[in-house]
């Protein structure tokens, strides 16, 4: 691929990106949602983001992985334990890659 | 020390743009932590894969999406159709869709020139960040200002990052091979956990956590999008069906 079309793609790529982003806001305040949509666009993150950790952790090499020796699988566990005991996010952070830090270490 | 609820409450009392900027750029400081072994990922993964550093940099300075960078670094690796590229990253891009709309309501209060810039900086850190903060305050005018903070350290980290990565990873040729993706796994689930606060939110993540895992080999991601339309629907339809007994917890913050 040359420079330009790298750089057309990279165009591309900002505008399928943004557009997304940027619709329903552009359209903010043409009409309000009702009130059933508002609740359920409430389930989003929690969705979207159990997704991506879930896949993250147990998927490698479009394989499930889910044997104890997996690092970040135990990683996910420990900030899952320390965020469900109300620690910050910051130390839930920090303790998870230190978990996965010395298991990568052991194994 | 850890973040309280009480010292957010505090913190949240600030009646200046600053203020509110500044809590913005500290509640999101674990998620920029986060970030960095990632940014670092990426921009290590574009070297390794020969794509042009400019190129590297130049997706995070004006696409500014993690997971679709990533995907499209491996795509070019190997020599996937421009086009193609293209249409994978607006599906894996969707899910910003549904972040955008379920901020409508506050973003119907901005400006044009307001919703540009935050449109833009709508990442995943970012709607968790202020999705979480909405959930516990209302946006008395300064939710802009805690917005744009969010927004713009995560766009600074991320790109100096990404400059790092590619940077490092000509004397550190295995830098793509230390797992460092387990920082957003671990961010992630430090958002997610405390969101879970009533009985259809557990079977909304435990349907996202089910489905992905039989949908996760589609093509372009697209079970990422599945899976998510799948367990929000369960998340409402469990609410709907258990709307008898008292939750424990408002839904939303829209309330």
């Amino acid at each position: 691929m040359n420079d330009l079309t790298l750089l057309l793609l990279i165009l591309a790529m900002m505008a399928v990106t943004f557009v997304p982003r940027y619709l329903p806001f552009a359209l903010a305040h043409r009409f309000q949602l009702p009130p059933l949509l508002q609740r359920t666009l409430g389930y989003v993150p929690v969705a979207v983001l159990t997704a991506i950790v879930v896949q993250t952790t147990l998927v490698r090499d479009q394989q499930i992985h889910t044997d104890w020796q997996n690092p970040t699988l135990w990683a996910a566990v420990v900030a899952g334990l320390m965020a469900w005991r109300g620690v910050s996010l910051l130390l839930t952070v920090c303790g998870g890659m230190l978990v996965y830090g010395v298991l990568r270490w052991l194994f | 020390m850890p973040m309280t609820t009480h010292n957010k409450t505090l913190r949240a009392g600030h009646e200046l743009p600053v203020n509110a900027y500044l809590a913005g750029i500290t509640d999101t400081v674990p998620l920029i932590l986060a970030a960095i072994p990632f940014g670092i990922l990426y921009g290590a993964l574009g070297y390794s894969q020969g794509v042009p550093v400019w190129a590297i940099l130049a997706m995070s300075l004006l696409v500014f999406a993690g997971a679709s960078q990533f995907i499209a670094v491996g795509l070019l690796a190997s020599h996937t159709h421009p086009a193609v590229i293209a249409l994978t990253v607006l599906v894996v891009n969707l899910r910003h869709m549904l972040y955008a709309a379920s901020l409508m309501p506050e973003a119907a209060r901005l400006s044009q020139r307001w919703r540009l810039p935050l449109a833009f900086w709508l990442t995943d850190e970012t709607y968790a960040t202020v999705s979480t903060h909405l959930r516990h305050y209302r946006d008395t005018g300064n939710l802009r200002w805690y917005w744009l903070g969010s927004g713009s350290a995560m766009y600074i980290n991320w790109v100096a990052c990404t400059a790092l990565g590619a940077w490092l990873s000509r004397d550190v040729p295995d830098l793509t091979h230390w797992g460092l993706e387990v920082a957003l796994v671990v961010a992630f689930v430090g958002m997610v956990v405390p969101a879970i606060k009533q009985f259809s939110h557990l079977c909304c993540a435990v349907t996202a956590g089910g489905v992905i895992l039989l949908t996760y080999d589609w093509p372009h991601n697209t079970g990422l999008l599945v899976t998510s339309l799948v367990a929000i629907g369960v998340g409402i339809g469990t609410e709907m069906l258990s709307k008898k007994t008292a939750p424990l917890n408002g839904a939303t913050h829209h309330e």
